[in-house]
């Protein structure tokens, strides 16, 4: 007999080891996430894998799986917190989605659209971020980063190189390359790394590739973000 | 008076897209045209709202102008409702928040390749220009969304249906885009 542990009612049987998220991936439930993927370590930063473990609110994709907790997740309260967050990383950034070559693609949307989110609630920022298109293939527009380090954790742990990192704090954090001028063309970065693919937005482009598939066609346009999410990941989780 | 649902629409800082697809109900609107009288709105010529049950607002807030015709709206309309990107984030018109003003000004009037005559409109007519261009419902209380660049003829009709008869509105997944 295998341990298990309740989510939302349901037994969730899990291996010493593994999080609540990979536990629930596996058996096949989704829980919301953007700075989660299964081939890297868990950062636990997006807070949108939020759920109640014996009453207290922990990230799920940090979170160890034990024996007997009771964790709720598809919770209208855990949902209204999820979509405020969404909301205010919309806000954050300066994310056009008319604009963006990502867009039916993107992450970030296909939460938002899973949560569906119909409005940004807060006040705009309308930060002034920078774009880096230095090099030839890949590009970086800083205004869609939602700085979920994945792009740091895929470089180290994938491409074993170094090319990204976060700096700042607060209101200040930003996405800086690795390299003497700071530009994306002076880094160590290949357009084939796992790197360049990673990003759940738009912020890294694989340049000249935005519109082979027409926005209507896209992932999300038709799909919901647990659905391909499940399939895609559940073999990474087993 | 008839007992039609009265319904107001304007374009503030938007580019009209928003209107043209909800003409894209095509046949629909006579249905619709049934149940509801259209009061102030580019399809009317009307040129002040009174006393309407629903206004539709596409486009964000860029000029004086605008927020006098968005506060009319939510004077005089029961149910508010942001059309469409621009008037959810500002959208397309939003991205010269990052350009001062000025320089945007002097960039279409003054610097920019062929400008003949080279000066800065200032006729006492023209609304002032606000410093960045906003969403509505940074300005007055909105009580539903249409998300889209634009929203579907079918998100108009799924919304509008709802309304009239008396369902909360809700769109379904394959009608929130946000392109």
């Amino acid at each position: 007999m295998s341990k298990t542990f309740t989510l939302d009612g349901k037994p969730i049987p899990f291996e010493d080891g593994q999080t609540i998220m990979d536990a629930a991936t596996a058996a096949g439930v989704y829980i919301p996430h953007l700075c989660h993927h299964p081939e890297f370590t868990p950062h636990g930063s997006c807070k949108l894998c939020n759920v109640n473990v014996n009453g207290r609110t922990c990230s799920a994709c940090t979170f160890p799986a034990t024996e007997g907790q009771n964790v709720l997740s598809e919770t209208t309260e855990i949902n209204q917190d999820r979509q405020k967050i969404t909301q205010m990383l919309f806000v954050e950034g300066n994310h056009f989605c008319p604009s963006c070559e990502k867009s039916g693609n993107c992450q970030l949307q296909g939460v938002a659209y899973h949560l569906n989110m119909l409005d940004n609630h807060f006040p705009h920022f309308y930060a002034e971020r920078k774009m880096d298109a230095s090099h030839s293939d890949v590009m970086i527009d800083h205004n869609r980063c939602i700085f979920c380090t994945l792009c740091v954790r895929a470089s180290q742990q994938a491409d074993g190189k170094d090319v990204f990192a976060i700096s700042g704090r607060g209101i200040n954090k930003h996405l800086i390359v690795n390299s003497e001028s700071g530009q994306l063309k002076d880094s160590d970065i290949d357009p084939s790394d796992r790197a360049a693919h990673i990003c759940p937005t738009g912020a890294i482009l694989i340049k000249r590739t935005g519109y082979t598939i027409p926005i209507g066609q896209r992932i999300y346009d038709h799909k919901q973000i647990d659905q391909v999410s499940l399939e895609t990941e559940h073999e990474s989780h087993d | 008076m008839t007992n039609k649902i009265r319904v107001a629409t304007t374009s503030l800082a938007g580019c009209f897209g928003c209107h043209m697809s909800f003409l894209d109900i095509d046949e629909r609107m006579l249905q619709l045209a049934e149940a509801v009288e259209f009061d102030r709105s580019p399809i009317t010529d009307i040129e002040h709202c009174t006393n309407c049950d629903i206004g539709l607002i596409e486009g964000g807030v860029c000029n004086s102008e605008n927020v006098h015709v968005l506060r009319e709206f939510r004077k005089n309309c029961k149910t508010l409702v942001a059309v469409g990107a621009c008037a959810i984030n500002g959208g397309l018109p939003a991205m010269r928040n990052f350009i001062p003003l000025e320089e945007c000004l002097s960039e279409a009037y003054l610097d920019g390749i062929g400008v003949e005559n080279p000066q800065i409109p200032s006729d006492p007519e023209l609304p002032l220009l606000l410093d960045k261009v906003r969403p509505i419902h940074e300005i007055v209380k909105i009580d539903y969304f249409l998300p889209g660049c634009p929203p579907s003829a079918d998100v108009f009709w799924k919304f509008l249906t709802d309304l009239l008869e008396g369902r909360e509105p809700s769109l379904p997944y394959e009608l929130v885009h946000y392109d």
